[in-house]
Parts: structure tokens; sequence; C-alpha cells
């Protein structure tokens, strides 16, 4: 019995300058309502959205940054990262916010749910999803 | 030509659907005035959980959906009010809308 | 006085910067802007664009880097960090501004 499919979110845009993003994160909080194996992929300038440190305040913008904090509560199990697109903007796995996640009715919990993977692991998890809505 | 409400003689900016303009405008008074409106009473319960959400909000500067705000509350307040029948039976107009909408955040998203 | 250019794009998606460098003056200015800031970041693959260019003085807008999470120790050395006040001054000093989209 298997109606749960594969969904992967793959983010390739810088957090702010488009509404890229934004949209790709509301679209995951909405779909979270769903009950599928949710993971997102983060690469090329999509890993800029997971860089800590980002302050908002003389841009008036709307900081959304804690948000992705949160996406453990709303389902999603994994954030990928591709390696060769950190290492191409100098950033290594330190410098990228930690996702908690929390099973709430087993109370299993993984401290931090970002993962860097190398390139071949990125085909393949793009691969064996069943939808990939990419932004 | 947007509405407002009066809090103790100071007028507040708020949308189309009765939410607070302003996140940053919010004062307890704003859920006083809003529940007055509704003809229902805020009781300790009530604060209880309105003071959650603004907490909620602080943190990830989202309003939380409906399930995930019950299963934090399960956590942080209880089992016993964490669940959606306490939680209706304390905003019957729906916890996610009408305790979002007294906390001053905005509708939470995916809400219609 | 020569030209400024605005980029606002990142080097790694667009060739804005890039080209913005090759078709400049000698002695233009070059303002890194909203998704541009991301070129005045050193060691990264688009680091030599910047470090390579002689000639031209490049600037990076304070909210935007703040915005992105880009400190000052990162940022190539020579890069200078201007608020809007700077960008200002920037707008005046030159002969005209060129925005490079």
């Amino acid at each position: 019995m298997s109606d749960i499919k594969k969904f992967m979110y793959l983010n390739r845009r810088a957090p702010y300058g488009t509404i890229y993003a934004w949209e790709s994160l509301e679209v995951v909080l909405i779909g979270a309502a769903f009950d599928q194996e949710v993971s997102l992929m983060f690469a090329d300038d999509g890993v800029y959205q997971l860089v800590k440190g980002c302050d908002t305040s003389e841009s008036d913008m709307k900081n959304f940054m804690p948000t992705y904090r949160t996406l453990g509560d709303y389902g999603v199990r994994y954030m990928y990262v591709d390696q060769a697109s950190l290492e191409a903007r100098g950033l290594t796995a330190d410098d990228l916010i930690e996702v908690a996640w929390e099973d709430w009715e087993t109370e299993e919990e993984v401290d931090n749910i970002v993962e860097v993977v190398d390139s071949a692991k990125v085909t393949e998890l793009m691969a064996e999803s069943d939808v990939v809505f990419s932004f | 030509m947007s509405d407002t409400i009066n809090v103790d003689g100071k007028e507040f900016a708020v949308d189309e659907e009765g939410y607070l303009a302003n996140i940053n405008d919010w004062v307890p008074g704003v859920a006083d005035v809003m529940s007055k409106q509704d003809e229902l009473e805020l009781t300790d319960e009530h604060w209880d959980i309105i003071k959650f959400l603004r907490e909620y909000y602080e943190e990830y500067q989202i309003a939380p959906a409906i399930r995930v705000l019950t299963k934090a509350v399960a956590k942080n307040l209880g089992k016993d009010k964490g669940n959606s029948k306490y939680l209706y039976g304390l905003f019957p107009y729906g916890p996610g809308k009408q305790a979002c909408r007294y906390a001053g955040l905005p509708k939470p998203t995916g809400c219609v | 006085m020569a030209d400024l250019f605005t980029v606002n794009k990142s080097p790694f998606e667009k060739n804005s910067l890039e080209n913005a460098i090759k078709f400049s003056t000698e002695g233009a200015s070059i303002l890194l802007i909203e998704d541009g800031v991301y070129g005045a970041s050193k060691g990264t693959a688009c680091e030599s664009m910047i470090t390579g260019a002689a000639g031209k003085k490049f600037y990076a807008l304070k909210s935007d880097l703040k915005a992105r999470g880009i400190a000052d120790d990162r940022l190539i050395d020579g890069v200078e960090v201007v608020d809007y006040a700077g960008f200002v001054e920037l707008v005046c000093s030159t002969d005209k501004t060129q925005a490079w989209l």
C-alpha cells in the first residue's frame, strides 16, 4: 500500500533578488497538508537560501530565513545541498543553518536534516523522486 | 480606504479580513477589542494560545498551520491542550484564523 | 571621469558582472547591489572576475550584503562597502550611471 509519493522541491535561485525562493517555501508549507515524503534540494544559487546570519532590517524585505527552521514541523524530512554549488561559492556546511526534525508520534528526533551531498547523489535523489517541483 | 479598529483611543489599521496590517503594532488590547467584536470572552486559556502564537511567529516569521499549531501546543502546553477539540472549543471560528487574528499575526499560510 | 555601473544579478547565474567589467572603461566604478553582491565574496568560482580586473573600482551595497549574510571579512580585498548615501555620492560623482541587469 503505497499512496505516499516522493516529492522533491528543487531550489536553484538566490533568496531575495527574485520571488522564487519565497514562492517555493510557501508551496512547501501549504503542501505539508498532503502527507507526502518531502525533500528539498538546494543547488546553484539556491544554496544561498540556507546561509545563516542574514539580516534584512536595512532592506525593507521580509527575512524568511527563520522560516526554514520550522520546515521539520511541516513534514520536510530531508534537506539536501549540492556540494559543488557550495564550494563554487566559497561556502561550507558550517555556513548553513541547521533544521531539526522530530516525529511527533514516535518522538524520533534528528538534530539537523540539512545534508551536503555530492553531484552523483543529487542525480540519484532526483531520479528516484516521483515528482520534482523546480523553482 | 483601509479599515481600522480602535484600541484605547488609538487607531490600528487592519486588512479587509480584519487581520492587523502591521504585526509590530500589536498590543494585548487588540485581542480584547477583536474578541469583544466576536462576543467572545478571553480567559487565561485563550491568552496561553495567543501568547504561544506570538512566540512562534517571533521565532519562525510565519503563522503556523493548524496541524503544526496543534502539535506544537501539545508539546509545549500539554497533550490535553494540543488537540483540535480543545482549540476549537476556545476559538470557535478556527484556532488558525481566529487566534492568529487576535495575536496580530497574518492569516496562516495555506489557510483559505 | 568614467561611468558608474550598477550590477544587480548574481555572477553565477548571469554574465552581467563579467560583461560590465569587460565593456567599462578604465577608471569605471562598479557597484554591486541586490543579488549582484554575491560577486563580492572571496573564495568563489567567480572571484577572478573582480580580482583580475585592473583599473576599475568595486563597491557593494551594505544593506544587500547584510540581507544575504555576507560579512565584511568575506569580501574580496579592495571592494568598498557603501550605504545608500554612498550610492548617491557615486551617482553624483561619476559621468553617468548604467544599470546592468
